[in-house]
């Protein structure tokens, strides 16, 4: 049996996604911005995306960017609000549990002479308001907080911190980085306070090398990328047809018995989260219910390095993630599960089991009963 | 400039007698090996005493010229152009045009340096010499003749045709591949192996790799890693035949028998017998290592004499007396560091001790080896007789 369960890595892509990618490619390949009939027709498959993809959000087809994924749309979203507000100030707000296209887009902002907060999380992965809100100076332009933490599937209190920040100023840019949340959550921007949201292509079973940004039409942005000034100026760039189509197909799916899906989702990964707890020396980093994400689990196993065990278990072709140690080399970030207070023996130890549409009860149980195998004999061999 | 040919210099093939044809016949045949690679076609001949490799179509020359400077046994490289004999007037004429085309900033020293094979040409070395530098002088005032250490050396050869160069590029040197026997290298994935590889094939030995694999403890892109390592090393070695062992379950028998700290070294010589099993059946001669001294635990002199003494074959070990950087310094020049120090786990650090034995007692080691007695011997012939084989070009 083969269990694929790495997820938030990235998703088997859904047939009717290939469908109409292959559609495009082969039939529908006009360039979007020609005056002729093909032209036409792939302007069209754009349009559809962007409306459907403007509908699961409830907000307006024109605020949708087509980019070429999540690590573009954060890039986007806070080098191109930060160049593009920074006479009002040079202060941002994050976390200390982002992805890497948050940080790294904030160093090099850093270098260019703004200056980033970094808030901790407490043990369950939380951000506190309070310290939000004690952060927050005259100078501050936008705060950056991630819907769901990729690691170990924190959800953080979106709404309230949208309240929070526009209660104490309006003119403060919202991002948030939905890559993990977007097609697990019914997100609305506009009830929510969210400014711009981050959205890759493929983690929701849709195709690699597209995602959008949705950028609130009162927000002052600048493009990153300059040339043929297509989107409205704000990227140019002939745009990724296929891609586009598949991902509005992919984001219309996902929306589509959209309550049943997520509750069939949580109820496996309560299971899992159940059964593995069950196993000696683990420990599960996330929570069962809707307190995380429906489609991640974090275990630490103690006295098994993660990179062995992942090893083993792709030998039984069954697929995880190994959650990262520190995946930053910025001295204020260190990486979500010490931020959350794993263990440090147990840093080394923790894989990401992370789900999607396809996966069965069996492929789980599957899974359980090869751990059940392997972590006797893993664990009697060990270093030193 | 537009070559059509190469001059290819030789140097230690010169001196070795009565076997010299033996040695110039395999440069020519690795010659054409490398050559294949390049766009174009290529005809390369031997004649007395000399190799040409000429292009009988368009080809890129940069390739070309990169692809020969991997051929061991070429001292030097030089690309050349044929011209027909018309006449000595008409030779002038190519002359020129040659210096023209090669030197656009004439602010050089030369020296002309004529080779008359046709001995029939109406003039002798010396007149040609003479000439030609004359007539370069008034054409070119910016050029000065030093006779001693001239910035150009125009050759001129006189042979059915005639032969221009003045270009010397520097060749790999070392013997032609495949004049010096067969050997097995125990590729690990590191820097020292690779280049250890190198330096022996460089002495015209024809080399296959063995590497150990440890599954689970050692990922997939581990192997991919030493397949690329095998690669790198075959541009200049020539296709190479890697074996692949698995060598977990011995690992772990090794780690449920043998005190902790003696695991790396009893390790260590299971590996050099499985080498040696393998180079057996494919009639290799010797084994090779990239062991330097001193430079880990398992390579302190009392550790490569414990390893060293479960083996009959000769051990090469070519960077024994080489430190780190000068290691380095020679896989960067052959372009195997980039992807040697890619961050993957081999199987000697998995399960390394926290003190390993640096100054093991031969004595000691075989008493422990002596706990393995009950399956060991099933368990080599298995990881032999199972051995996967890539092909690396």
């Amino acid at each position: 049996m083969e269990a694929y369960l790495d997820n938030s890595a990235t998703t088997k892509v859904m047939d009717c996604v290939t469908e109409i990618v292959v559609k495009v490619m082969t039939e529908d390949y006009g360039n979007p911005s020609a005056k002729h009939r093909k032209g036409m027709e792939a302007e069209r498959y754009i349009k559809e995306a962007r409306a459907a993809i403007a509908k699961t959000l409830k907000v307006q087809d024109k605020e949708i960017l087509f980019t070429s994924g999540g690590t573009e749309s954060n890039n986007m979203a806070l080098i191109g609000t930060a160049f593009a507000n920074q006479r009002a100030g040079k202060h941002i707000i994050t976390t200390r549990i982002e992805h890497a296209s948050v940080y790294n887009p904030l160093a090099y902002l850093e270098s260019q002479g703004f200056q980033v907060t970094y808030l901790p999380v407490d043990q369950d992965g939380h951000i506190s308001l309070k310290e939000l809100q004690d952060s927050i100076r005259p100078d501050t332009i936008l705060v950056s907080i991630m819907y769901v933490n990729n690691e170990i599937g924190a959800v953080e209190p979106v709404e309230e911190i949208g309240q929070l920040i526009k209660s104490i100023r309006p003119s403060i840019v919202f991002h948030v980085d939905a890559i993990q949340a977007y097609g697990k959550y019914q997100i609305r921007p506009k009830k929510q306070n969210i400014d711009l949201l981050s959205v890759s292509g493929h983690k929701i079973h849709g195709p690699k090398g597209v995602g959008f940004l949705y950028i609130n039409e009162k927000v002052k942005i600048k493009p990153l990328l300059y040339g043929g000034g297509q989107q409205k100026d704000l990227r140019s760039g002939t745009e990724n047809v296929p891609g586009i189509a598949g991902l509005g197909a992919a984001a219309k799916e996902m929306y589509t018995d959209f309550a049943k899906r997520i509750g069939e989702m949580t109820e496996l990964k309560d299971y899992f989260i159940e059964q593995i707890s069950e196993i000696d020396g683990t420990v599960v980093n996330s929570k069962k219910g809707l307190e995380s994400a429906p489609q991640i689990i974090s275990v630490s196993f103690q006295g098994v390095r993660s990179e062995v065990l992942l090893h083993a278990l792709e030998e039984r072709q069954i697929y995880v993630s190994s959650g990262s140690a520190c995946s930053s080399n910025h001295p204020a970030i260190s990486g979500t599960l010490k931020a959350v207070g794993v263990k440090k023996d147990l840093l080394d130890a923790t894989l990401r089991f992370s789900l999607g549409i396809y996966n069965t009860r069996e492929q789980l149980d599957y899974t359980i009963e090869v751990l059940k195998e392997l972590l006797p004999v893993l664990r009697r061999y060990q270093r030193g | 400039m537009k070559y059509q040919s190469f001059l290819i210099k030789y140097a230690e093939i010169g001196v070795k007698g009565k076997n010299r044809y033996m040695f110039e016949d395999a440069l020519v045949k690795q010659i054409r090996f490398a050559l294949k690679s390049v766009d174009g076609e290529f005809e390369v001949t031997k004649e007395s005493g000399r190799i040409y490799a000429n292009a009988l179509s368009d080809f890129d020359y940069d390739d070309a010229v990169e692809a020969l400077k991997r051929v061991f046994g070429i001292s030097a490289i030089c690309p050349m152009v044929q011209v027909d004999d018309m006449g000595f007037e008409e030779l002038k004429k190519q002359v020129l045009q040659y210096l023209d085309q090669v030197y656009p900033d004439k602010h050089l020293t030369f020296k002309v340096n004529a080779r008359r094979a046709n001995k029939h040409y109406p003039k002798n070395s010396e007149e040609i010499n003479r000439d030609l530098g004359e007539v370069i002088l008034e054409t070119f005032p910016d050029m000065q003749v030093d006779v001693h250490h001239p910035q150009v050396m125009l050759h001129v050869e006189i042979r059915t045709r005639i032969n221009l160069y003045s270009q010397v590029i520097p060749g790999p040197g070392g013997m032609p591949v495949g004049t010096n026997g067969r050997a097995m290298l125990l590729l690990s994935g590191g820097i020292d192996s690779p280049v250890a590889g190198y330096m022996i094939a460089k002495r015209g030995v024809v080399i296959e790799a063995v590497y150990f694999h440890a599954p689970p403890y050692t990922s997939d892109r581990a192997k991919e890693k030493v397949v690329d390592l095998a690669r790198l090393v075959a541009r200049y070695a020539g296709p190479m035949k890697l074996h692949i062992v698995n060598f977990t379950d011995i690992q772990l028998y090794i780690y449920d028998q043998c005190p902790h700290e003696e695991l790396t070294i009893i390790m260590r010589r299971y590996m050099m017998r499985i080498a040696e099993m393998i180079a057996e059946k494919e009639k290799c001669l010797a084994l090779i290592t990239g062991e330097s001294i001193g430079q880990v635990a398992s390579q302190t002199v009392q550790s490569l004499a414990a390893t060293n003494e479960v083996c009959t074959m000769p051990v090469f070990r070519p960077v024994i007396g080489f430190d780190k950087q000068e290691i380095v310094d020679i896989s960067e020049k052959i372009g195997t560091f980039e992807t040697s120090i890619q961050p993957f786990e081999d199987c000697c650090t998995i399960f390394v001790a926290k003190h390993p034995v640096t100054k093991p007692n031969i004595n000691v080691i075989c008493r422990s080896e002596e706990k393995l007695a009950e399956k060991i011997d099933q368990m080599v012939r298995t990881a032999v007789e199972t051995a996967e084989v890539i092909r690396c070009e």
